[in-house]
């Protein structure tokens, strides 16, 4: 056994407004420079839709994750490691800037600048790249935002595996429901996996994914790697960038900033244990259904004294083991299993989790008439299809996500009761296999959702791991070189870009 | 003059990409980089890199292998010099053909895709050009040395340049009455080593070191950092 710690991350897709409050602020924070305007770390995409890249989850297209071969081994889903190297000069499953968006911005200037004219002056898209003139913005970061477009192009959405997909095409069935993306921090990351530099790398102490961004040589087989697509190519410095899990906030306790400035309070940040021993077996379980299982079965109890000590022997810090015990993760991945990893099959262990969404009930005209389960409506007469919910966060195994939208339900009926009625109805509680008691702790974290509830942040110790004298008149944060002395604009080797030039409109 | 070109601007050009990208690597290790702009364009990319570059690598190894070998190796083989020389020219021939054809493709879209060339900066189309010219007189002299078959040009640009790694003080003499399409391609080499740590061209030293890495010092796909402090004790 051996223990590691990592930062994981749940969204409450219940919860979730769309308000994309996330992805500004982390926008603003982290990829508002020359080269990554088209990237978001964090971005918010409408299902059912292709979302951001286009058809990112369809790895039959761009061939990211792992893939199990027929001797039992993993290797990334583009390639063995020779195979990656002999697609250097070109990489074949890189997707386009295209495939995301031609990133843009409007002549704001000439709202105030326009002359007299007989038309309302008008601010017009301009390219980011070329500078130039587009005469039609054909995409977007959220360019199905609440189900834009027509569902024949939707509905290539990925999710609708083994779905009858033609009837929710149709007015009276739609459904839609947000999915809030960022990096996945994984625990078998397969863009590390795939980076010929080495530049990619995950913390010990935290699980935070990092690239080296002096290691960091712009092979670009990172992007294609990320079954995600949350690596992302910096065309004008030439290296690959992604989340950082704003980590100078994490090591200081601090929430992300994604996190911190979720209005809908739907994220929650805590420790998970885990045995970096197990990784390798869980990720290559032969049955894709049984991925969401093998990476529980990873995680550690952080009450049994076994554990504990193992993690002191390891050298995580006390603080972490106590965080571990109360973390939001814990609970609602392991106690009360309403939490599921995004896309499982990928086998890259991601450790950002989700709780799927309830819908309103199908056919609401027909109240009486839909199929009621004591107290609590049957899942299976929610608006988003089941199977769609499972596709999406257990590789199509329908039974857990039942499951944990059973006890949410629960979670209202007994919550109703209790606070309407005056009556606490363990019967309710007990037929999610759950207790009032239990319940309660539930409605607590989920649904109201305090910010000591949220986020459980243990510092990092650097006390302990740095020699503050060696760091004294050391270099700040900045894209490398930090410790050149003085200002100056070019550089002997490369040199600084050219200042894209925006021409003034001509009348 | 001549004995400056070709005695004394080798050792200047060799020094300079030694110590440059020494230099480079140590100073500013942000800057080194491939520079893909494959994803800005996809077009014309794949089949350009893939037959300049491999084109260029066998040119390459060819000439680090044909310049470089102790001709008394190529006589206790057996093969003789217009063997050799034939094989130069048909290996160097084609291998020149790809990458002239992909450098061409890869100068076209760069020039004329609005998002590359914008996005270019001087150093990246000046070094495209200067490797294009290049090309065109390495393919150039092939039409010389076909006028003389039996090799012995070939024997004495093996003298010099092995002259120069051997600080021989007479290198530049054994080439004195080599044709100019020779003297051009030598000089215009040489030249392409001065600027090599100034351009994107470092990235030639990654690649080399990038499948030694990959294949060979990782032992399996991930990599951890950590930050505990290791006791020397333990």
């Amino acid at each position: 056994m051996k223990v590691r710690a990592q930062i994981g991350m749940v969204l409450n897709l219940d919860k979730c407004i769309g308000c994309h409050t996330c992805s500004v602020t982390c926008k603003n924070v982290w990829t508002s420079r020359d080269g990554v305007e088209y990237a978001w770390f964090n971005n918010v995409e409408t299902k059912p839709g292709t979302g951001y890249p286009t058809d990112w989850e369809n790895q039959d297209r761009w061939n990211g994750g792992w893939v199990r071969t027929k001797s039992g081994k993993l290797q990334p889903k583009q390639g063995a490691k020779w195979r990656i190297l002999a697609n250097i000069f070109a990489n074949p499953d890189l997707p386009e800037i295209d495939d995301y968006y031609e990133p843009f911005d409007f002549d704001y200037d000439h709202l105030k600048s326009a002359p007299e004219m007989k038309a309302f002056p008008t601010a017009r898209p301009r390219s980011k790249i070329t500078g130039e003139r587009m005469q039609k913005i054909e995409k977007g970061p959220n360019w199905e935002e609440i189900l834009g477009g027509e569902f024949a192009k939707r509905s290539e959405d990925y999710n609708f595996e083994g779905i009858q997909k033609q009837i929710y095409g149709e007015y009276e069935n739609t459904f839609m429901m947000y999915l809030p993306r960022l990096c996945e921090h994984c625990l078998n990351p397969a863009c590390a996996a795939s980076c010929p530099s080495g530049a990619i790398y995950k913390r010990e102490e935290d699980g935070i994914v990092l690239i080296d961004q002096e290691k960091c040589r712009g092979w670009r087989m990172c992007v294609s790697g990320c079954p995600y697509k949350k690596v992302y190519y910096n065309w004008s410095t030439g290296k690959s960038e992604k989340c950082t899990l704003c980590y100078p906030r994490i090591e200081s306790g601090n929430p992300t900033v994604c996190s911190e400035t979720c209005v809908g309070r739907i994220r929650y940040l805590g420790v998970m244990l885990y045995d970096a021993d197990k990784i390798a077996e869980a990720a290559s379980v032969e049955d894709k259904t049984d991925l969401y299982d093998a990476q529980l079965g990873v995680f550690l109890d952080p009450n049994d004294p076994e554990v504990i000590a193992a993690a002191r022997s390891e050298g995580v810090p006390e603080d972490w083991i106590k965080a571990a015990k109360e973390s939001p993760i814990w609970k609602m991945a392991m106690e009360w299993k309403v939490a599921f990893p995004l896309h499982p099959e990928y086998r890259t262990l991601p450790m950002v989790w989700y709780i799927p969404p309830l819908s309103p009930i199908q056919n609401a005209a027909e109240a009486g008439a839909i199929g009621s389960d004591g107290a609590m409506p049957d899942v299976r007469s929610l608006r988003i299809p089941l199977r769609y919910l499972a596709n999406m966060l257990t590789a199509g195994d329908e039974a857990p996500v039942a499951a944990a939208l059973e006890r949410m339900l629960a979670m209202r009926a007994y919550m109703r009761a209790k606070t309407v009625d005056g009556v606490t109805d363990e019967a309710v509680a007990a037929s999610v296999g759950l207790s009032g008691r239990v319940i309660e702790d539930m409605y607590k974290i989920m649904a109201l959702a305090d910010y000591e509830d949220r986020f459980v942040i243990p510092t990092t110790h650097r006390e302990q791991v740095e020699d503050a004298y060696d760091l004294r008149g050391g270099c700040g944060f900045t894209d490398s070189n930090g410790c050149s002395t003085g200002l100056s604009k070019g550089s002997l080797f490369g040199g600084s870009k050219k200042p894209l030039k925006m021409p003034t409109e001509v009348m | 003059m001549h004995n400056f070109l070709f005695g004394i601007y080798p050792y200047i050009a060799l020094s300079v990409l030694i110590i440059g990208s020494i230099a480079r690597y140590d100073r500013d290790p942000f800057t080194w980089k491939t520079s893909s702009s494959q994803m800005l364009r996809r077009k014309q990319l794949i089949w350009g890199s893939i037959l300049f570059h491999v084109g260029v690598l066998v040119i390459f190894f060819g000439h680090l292998v044909g310049l470089l070998t102790p001709i008394w190796v190529f006589d206790a083989i057996g093969v003789s010099h217009g063997a050799k020389q034939l094989l130069a020219v048909v290996a160097g021939g084609i291998a020149g053909a790809m990458a002239l054809i992909g450098g061409l493709m890869l100068f076209h879209r760069r020039w004329t895709d609005p998002r590359i060339r914008v996005t270019s900066s001087f150093a990246d189309t000046a070094i495209l050009l200067l490797l294009l010219a290049q090309l065109v007189l390495g393919l150039g002299t092939i039409y010389v040395s076909l006028q003389h078959l039996d090799g012995h040009e070939m024997t004495l640009f093996m003298s010099w340049a092995q002259g120069i790694f051997t600080f021989d003080g007479q290198a530049a003499s054994y080439i004195e009455h080599a044709a100019l399409i020779f003297k051009l391609h030598l000089f215009l080499g040489l030249t392409i080593f001065l600027v090599f740590p100034f351009t994107r061209l470092v990235h030639i030293l990654s690649g080399f070191g990038a499948p030694i890495r990959y294949l060979f010092n990782r032992p399996g796909y991930q990599i951890v950092r950590s930050r505990k402090r290791r006791h020397p004790a333990e």
